[in-house]
């Protein structure tokens, strides 16, 4: 079980997490020319990473606060 | 299987299927078992996001920028992962006031500014129209190629007549699906679940038609991706394009392209309408802040496989229509058909909602402040106007689907698709900053969004929009490498000398800075109306879980004048719903109506017209202050301030508890001190008694008996004498505690020797302590030991030390040492015994009054010839001593074993030491 302000704190982390996966510098350590670039690849591997994430995240269920009023 | 008449029947049968499906999702939501109350046709009405552009498109960008195509789908996967924050906010917000639209959202956020909502609709107008365009033109340039293969598309499209253009029936088709679905309710605010429906349902076309291509390029054209790359590896013109070499910009173009797709997955008007207007519950959010990203990436999962093997097999065909080519170059029947029947459904849902909110800021942003402003219209009759609502919505359809059209048939084949599609999401970023810093910063300012929208879309529109026109061969584009009249730095693509940066992020870069400079700039140094204050309020503050529900109007009106208005307006049928609960005796025209009603009669009017057109029609009716503003803010400034003072009470109390913590400590202390003073005068009744006591009863012995022999009389009498010295030196001693317990004791400080003193002290001892049968050692080996102190008092100390210790002194070799030494500035004058000695616990203990050390084994009362003490001489010398700056304290003792009791006296100044 999770919290709403624990999710809340996971879910901020996460996009971090997702802002720098997607963005240069580390865009630019995949692109390695060797045969061919692994960019598209990494990206792929990050982009289903984060989504994985995201919805571990967001299926786990979380202590339902009493509805407001 | 491709002929005209086959394709056209499928295409159209699809249209249809539409059709049946929304008509379907209308009478499931009529009849209460809503279609689309689930995350998941949430998530797929999301993924109207992937029109034609990405079903052609993508691959057309893959193929010559490599990986950059990408960008446009991980920024959306970023704003999908805030949806929890962000768009959860926007729809709380939305569902509060009716919001219809991103225009009506910014106008409602700025004060219900209509100028702003007219500025908004007419922006996306100019920026989107082109996009709308755009899908026209991939229907008709994919049905050309699909009948014309292997002939090129092209070559007929520019002579056919509009009314052979395919994409111009499927317009008007479309043109009455949206009519159909789209405005049957007058309400904008209401969710249309028939046409939301459709979209899900074509969201799941395009993705299984693209994977089809997909699948059927890698597995059947190639014999799996293995192969596939391991042939794009040996071609080195193909490998390059994968890296970030490809990239236009590098990396600033890199973070520009998701920066671009980030925001304007937010102000696009059609993302707007299905992730805010048509969401059901906003708990979908969740499941869809992963599935909506998860279809992104199963959607372009293929991309670059596609566009490699094209590039590998087709050479230098259009890559835009590799999708497309490739199953047809493979003489497929079936296949090719479905992407076209993809691309389609990709097309037409992006046609349908963008048309949909389009037309509504038309009518009710643009078109309906200026109805208006005419008098006529007041005086039409009742429902009338909710007929002319409608129809000015239908024609605006129809109006949008025909430039759309006409911008496609007129621009042609200017612009790749994906480049189209650029510049609008350019525009709509412009819509960004006025809506997401409006929605977090209370003090954003309506003339400062009015002259950041309009700064950024003049620069969008020189940086993107005009050179596009140039390329077209609109405008002769000499000033795309000059400068316009030769100025150099205004030219489209390096604004203020900005060269080599990729077309988007340039136009990206200083279209939102000028956009958000104007805005925080402007605002800094504005004065909100009241009504933009409260407006700000309720937008900032829409995730307060209490937010008022009070009403805001507190002007006067009658019932029969509101629900004329609404009659007027709506018609009775929607008036009627609106007052459904008002008793019908209480139906008097003539009541006035309360805060309540006025409030829901406003809401109505915005569903249908939007919040600034409502607004300038309540106030025709109510009189007075009609919205109490000042109260409005202070209630909601209570409710942000709630949290504030919560945290304060909270540290209060804990102060508050602290502080009766500390006294009860105190009163625990008082207590101690009361029971002490009641010990304090028992103990010295008692030991006063004891001597008095003894006096009477040697006195009455002696009064009484006269024959007593001599010697007994005088022991008598002797011991009258001592139980009177006793008594006095106890009364003394209590004296002295008094006053040193009050601070009168007064010392007569003066530089002595330490030396000098303990061996005084000693002889006044020695004689006594020899009459116990104790040894006085002394071991002081210093010559002089100079302290400040009352020679008196000190001796005082000294004696009562050395009297002590000669008390518990034991054994037949009773021993007392006395030691001086010098330690660290100070002198400590030590005095041991070789008695019991003190226990750790008792060493403190021995300084409290009346305290008597007891000796389990031996009572020291029972020894012969050990006299008690008072129990007052070591509190007394400790007050002494710490009087004069020094210590006592009780050890063990080093020498002896016994107990150790320690005097230290600072040594004092030497200047002074010798005064003469």
């Amino acid at each position: 079980m999770l919290s709403a302000p624990r999710r809340r704190e996971r879910l901020l982390a996460l996009i971090v997490l997702a802002a720098l996966l997607f963005t240069p510098p580390l865009v630019l350590v995949s692109d390695r020319a060797l045969a061919i670039s692994w960019l598209p690849l990494y990206l792929f591997i990050a982009w289903g990473l984060v989504i994985g994430l995201a919805a571990w995240l967001m299926e786990s269920p979380t202590i339902r606060k009493p509805p407001e009023e | 299987m491709r002929s005209e008449v086959v394709v056209l029947s499928v295409a159209f049968g699809y249209l249809a299927l539409l059709f049946l499906i929304a008509a379907w999702g209308d009478r499931r939501a009529e009849q209460g078992r809503s279609l689309i109350g689930s995350p998941n046709v949430y998530a797929l009405s999301i993924a109207v996001y992937c029109t034609a552009w990405t079903f052609y498109g993508s691959v057309g960008r893959a193929a010559q920028f490599g990986p950059s195509f990408l960008l446009i789908y991980l920024g959306p996967t970023l704003a999908m992962l805030m949806a929890p924050f962000l768009i959860r906010k926007m729809v709380r917000i939305a569902s509060a006031q009716r919001i219809t639209s991103i225009a009506d959202f910014i106008s409602a956020r700025y004060g219900k500014s209509s100028s702003l909502g007219a500025l908004v609709a007419l922006i996306a107008l100019i920026g989107i129209t082109p996009y709308i365009a755009l899908q026209l033109k991939a229907i008709t340039v994919t049905h050309a190629v699909l009948v014309n293969y292997p002939d090129a598309g092209d070559l007929r499209l520019a002579n056919e007549p509009f009314w052979l253009d395919k994409s111009f029936w499927v317009a008007l088709v479309l043109a009455v699906f949206i009519i159909l679905f789209g405005t049957r309710h007058l309400d904008a605010s209401e969710r249309h679940e028939g046409m939301v429906a459709a979209i899900a349902f074509e969201s799941l076309v395009k993705l299984v038609a693209f994977l089809s291509v997909g699948i059927f390029t890698v597995f059947v054209l190639f014999q799996g991706p293995g192969d596939l790359f391991a042939r794009v590896a040996a071609t080195p013109a193909l490998a390059s394009r994968l890296g970030l070499d490809a990239v236009p910009g590098g990396t600033t173009g890199w973070v520009g392209m998701l920066v671009l797709a980030l925001l304007a997955f937010f102000s696009l008007p059609r993302q707007f309408q299905v992730l805010v207007v048509e969401n059901v519950d906003e708990r979908h959010m969740a499941r869809a802040s992963w599935l909506f990203p998860l279809y992104l990436l199963a959607i372009n999962l293929f991309v670059i496989p596609i566009a490699m093997a094209g590039l590998l097999l087709m050479g230098d065909a259009d890559p835009d229509r590799f999708v497309l080519t490739l199953p047809l170059s493979a003489s497929l029947e079936g296949l090719p058909l479905l992407v076209f029947i993809g691309g389609l459904s990709a097309a037409t849902s992006m046609v349908i909602v963008e048309t949909i909110a389009l037309s509504t800021m038309v009518s009710n942003q643009l078109i309906m402040p200026l109805l208006l402003r005419t008098r006529r219209l007041h005086r039409s009759a009742s429902g009338e106007l909710a007929g002319w609502l409608l129809g000015i919505r239908r024609v605006a359809i129809v109006l949008i689907l025909l430039m759309g059209y006409l911008y496609h048939a007129l621009v042609g084949d200017a612009y790749s698709l994906v480049t189209i599609g650029l510049v609008s999401f350019a525009a709509a970023c412009q819509f960004a900053p006025a809506m997401l810093l409006g929605m977090y910063w209370r003090g954003a300012h309506r003339r400062g969004a009015t002259l950041g929208l309009i700064a950024g879309t003049l620069v969008w529109a020189w940086t993107l929009l005009i050179p596009g026109f140039a390329q077209s061969g609109w405008l002769d584009d000499a000033f795309l490498e000059l400068g316009p009249f030769g100025i150099d730095w205004l030219r489209p693509y390096a604004l203020f000398g900005l060269e080599d940066w990729d077309i988007y992020t340039h136009s990206l870069l200083w279209s939102l800075s000028a956009n958000l400079g104007l805005l925080v700039g402007v605002s800094l140094f504005s004065r909100q109306s009241p009504l933009e204050q409260t407006q700000a309020a309720l937008f900032t503050e829409a995730l307060h879980p209490n937010l008022l529900e009070t009403s805001l109007w507190h002007g006067q009106t009658t019932r029969g004048e509101l629900r004329s208005l609404l009659d007027r307006y709506l018609g009775t049928g929607t008036t009627a719903r609106v007052f459904a609960d008002i008793e019908p005796r209480e139906r008097d025209a003539e009541q006035p109506a309360t805060p309540a009603q006025i409030a829901r009669a406003e809401q109505a009017l915005s569903g249908a017209l939007g919040n600034a057109s409502a607004r300038v029609l309540i106030n025709s009716v109510v009189r007075g202050e009609a919205l109490d503003l000042e109260s409005i803010l202070s209630i909601l400034d209570t409710t942000s301030e709630t949290l504030e003072i919560n945290r304060r009470l909270e540290q209060k109390s804990s102060e508050l508890a602290q502080a009766s913590e500390e006294l009860r400590a105190a009163n625990e202390r008082l207590r101690e001190l009361d029971r002490l003073k009641d010990e304090f005068v028992a103990m010295v009744s008692h030991e006063l008694r004891t001597p008095l006591t003894s006096i009477r009863a040697f006195a009455e012995i002696l009064r009484d008996s006269s024959d007593l022999p001599d010697e007994k009389r005088v022991h008598f009498l002797d011991v009258v004498v001592k139980e009177s010295q006793r008594l006095s030196r106890l009364i003394e001693e209590i004296l002295d505690l008094a006053r040193l317990e009050s601070g009168r004791l007064t010392l007569n400080p003066q530089h002595l020797d330490l030396v000098a003193l303990a061996r005084h002290s000693i002889d006044a001892v020695h004689h006594m302590q020899a009459d116990r049968g104790v040894t006085l050692e002394v071991a002081i080996e210093l010559e002089k030991a100079p302290v400040v102190g009352d020679p008196d008092r000190l001796e005082q100390v000294i004696i009562n030390l050395l009297d002590n210790a000669g008390k518990f002194a034991s054994g037949d070799d009773a021993k007392v040492r006395l030691s001086l030494l010098p330690h660290k500035r100070h002198y400590q004058l030590m005095v041991e015994d070789n008695g019991p000695g003190i226990g750790e616990e008792e060493r403190e203990r021995v300084f409290e009054k009346f305290h008597q050390i007891q000796d389990p084994e031996q009572a020291p009362d029972k020894r012969h010839g050990r006299p008690r003490g008072s129990g007052l001489g070591l509190p007394i010398s400790r007050g002494i001593v710490a009087h004069l700056g020094g210590r006592l304290w009780a050890e063990k003792a080093p020498n002896l074993g016994g107990a150790c009791l320690i005097m230290e006296l600072p040594e004092a100044p030497p200047d002074t030491a010798e005064p003469g």
